[in-house]
């Protein structure tokens, strides 16, 4: 079974966010990037099944800027097979990144479509869907493991108060929360042989954004909390606080 | 003129406190731009009561989709509905709670429509008209302020955040018994499990109650569970990664990056040293509490209030206080 991972460049999620002189985006100097970690669950989702089917290929998808090759890189030394990179050197919003997706895995003879369920950093949590209604196939969020059966993926999803269990057609998008798909390290070997593992790359299918970024500004910093040395008075004189000054009891 | 939708989530025929969320930030949008709020509830019979409550919340109608098929949610079996209405009225915005439900139905809605969305919007101000909301990014460590150019304008709303209106209309209610074939349908749910009775989920609750590394052993989660049960039923316990990597907490407790992202009311952080990660998942909550032996433990840096001490002697002290405060009430 052919396995399409969709992943994201980010931030590394320890970095410190400053904003650029735009004012509209998070400047660049210093910060390391990642595959998000989200998306590497699905990574490791989809290298499970490979294992498990023996047989059929992963490939990876992202949309992105060329500095992204190496995000992709950094997921064929996991174990993927191949990868493409759409360019896209402007902002696009997740409509539109899904959009762009969309097209390239119109034709594509994969079973199943793999994300992460969110982006560290936009923490938007819809592509996934999106590019599933775009194509017109099934889809099931927030997904902790799933199971192969005829023609179907069985899911488990971790929703509000507990575990669903979901059926669904295949072919199929899966958005990927942590459950079982610890992501496992590179080896060294890994590392040698992604750099000779094919990585194609072509201009994304670019749409105008409808979402537009007015400012980005860093959060307002909590003033200085009242902290109390531990004493009988202390506990409550602050659940006093908590009622009369917070509100929150 | 033009209306705004508030998509209304019911689970198990009631209407909890994020849908209302929804309804009112619906009223406060549709008051600024010279239209009125309407709700969509989609269910099993029997919503129409549940349905009427909503004028309170600010909604001056609300059209209530019932059908068997309805009454736990299937995507292929609301996205539909959702359109038809939509399309069915003047609507500049739809709106919905950034749940579980929410978060799937809202993406699939709006690539149906070919329109954007914005999710998990914490604030919002109009500016002639137009609405601009705020959002955080980068696990809150920084606040994006956007507008949608396109209509309607699609966002989903984090719970807890904004508060519900308390509204003296009226509110007109018509029902409608929408065309649903489940044999078309390409996902199917098989079974829901664990949803225990009156049990609230840590992304939802009022109140968060979150344990770390500093309680020592999983056996010791009782001084977390008797402050739980003292503060009320709308409170939930959390956890860190730390002790849900190490198996003491199960993972739909996490909360943090790769875990729920959770802003309540209250939020206290026990035992919780506050790595980078943690302090994503909780930073917007409204008032935070930590409790560490640690001074220096940067969760502190993010605390309201806080008090650094052995937490098995101040949480006992912290439950009997609360629990005596209680009973003056």
């Amino acid at each position: 079974m052919n396995v399409s991972v969709c992943i994201k460049r980010v931030p590394d999620t320890e970095a410190h966010i400053r904003i650029d002189q735009t004012g509209t985006d998070i400047d660049n100097g210093g910060i390391k990037y990642i595959i998000s970690p989200y998306d590497e669950f699905a990574i490791e989702a989809g290298l499970r099944v490979k294992e498990k089917m023996e047989g059929g290929e992963v490939s990876l998808l992202t949309v992105g800027t060329n500095e992204a090759q190496e995000t992709l890189r950094n997921g064929l030394a996991m174990g993927a097979d191949k990868a493409t990179l759409l360019r896209a050197d402007s902002y696009m919003d997740g409509l539109g990144t899904a959009k762009a997706l969309a097209v390239e895995l119109k034709d594509s003879d994969a079973q199943l479509i793999l994300f992460g369920v969110k982006a560290a950093g936009s923490d938007q949590q819809q592509v996934g869907p999106m590019v599933a209604t775009l194509l017109g196939i099934s889809c099931v969020t927030e997904v902790s493991s799933f199971e192969f059966g005829d023609g179907v993926v069985t899911c488990h999803r971790e929703i509000e108060g507990g575990i669903e269990v979901v059926e669904a057609d295949l072919p199929a998008v899966l958005t990927i929360t942590k459950g079982e798909y610890e992501p496992r390290y590179a080896s060294l070997k890994g590392i040698m042989a992604a750099k000779r593992k094919p990585l194609e790359e072509r201009e994304a299918d670019f749409s105008q954004p409808g979402i537009h970024i007015e400012r980005l500004s860093e959060p307002t910093t909590r003033g200085s909390g009242c902290i109390l040395e531990d004493s009988p008075d202390a506990v409550a004189e602050l659940v006093r606080l908590l009622r009369e000054e917070a509100n929150a009891l | 003129m033009a209306d705004v939708l508030a998509f209304v989530e019911q689970r198990e025929g009631q209407i909890g406190g994020g849908a209302r969320e929804v309804v009112s930030v619906a009223a406060q949008l549709a008051s600024e731009i010279g239209g009125s709020a309407s709700a969509l509830v989609l269910g099993g019979p029997g919503l129409t009561s549940a349905a009427e409550g909503l004028s309170t919340a600010g909604a001056t109608s609300v059209a209530v989709a019932e059908h068997e098929a309805l009454s736990e949610y299937n995507p292929e079996a609301y996205l539909p509905v959702v359109i038809n209405h939509l399309r069915s009225g003047n609507f500049k915005a739809l709106m919905f709670s950034a749940s579980s439900l929410g978060k799937d139905l809202a993406p699939r809605v709006a690539a149906a429509l070919d329109v954007p969305l914005g999710s998990d919007v914490t604030g919002m101000e109009v500016q002639d008209g137009v609405p601009l909301f705020t959002r955080p990014v980068y696990s809150g460590k920084a606040f994006t302020k956007f507008s949608i150019d396109v209509d309607p304008v699609i966002v989903t709303i984090r719970p807890n955040v904004f508060p519900v209106g308390d509204y003296d209309s009226k509110i007109q209610v018509s029902k409608f018994i929408p065309d649903v074939d489940p044999e078309t349908w390409c996902v199917r749910v098989i079974e829901r499990k664990g949803v225990a009775e009156g049990a609230v989920d840590v992304s939802e609750a009022a109140v968060v109650v979150s344990g770390g590394r500093g309680l020592k052993d999983p056996a010791n989660w009782g001084v977390l569970e008797e402050l739980r049960d003292v503060i009320g039923p709308d409170t939930a316990l959390g956890a860190s990664r730390a002790v849900v990597d190490a198996g003491w907490r199960p993972h739909a407790e996490q909360v943090g990056q790769t875990g729920k992202t959770v802003a309540p009311k209250l939020y206290i952080a026990v035992g919780i040293s506050g790595a980078v990660q943690h302090l994503a998942g909780m930073r917007t909550s409204q008032t935070i509490v930590a409790v560490n032996r640690d001074p220096d433990a940067p969760i502190f840096s993010m605390a309201d209030y806080g008090i650094v001490g052995d937490l098995f002697e101040v949480l006992p002290r912290m439950t009997e206080a609360i629990k005596a405060l209680k009973s003056e009430d």
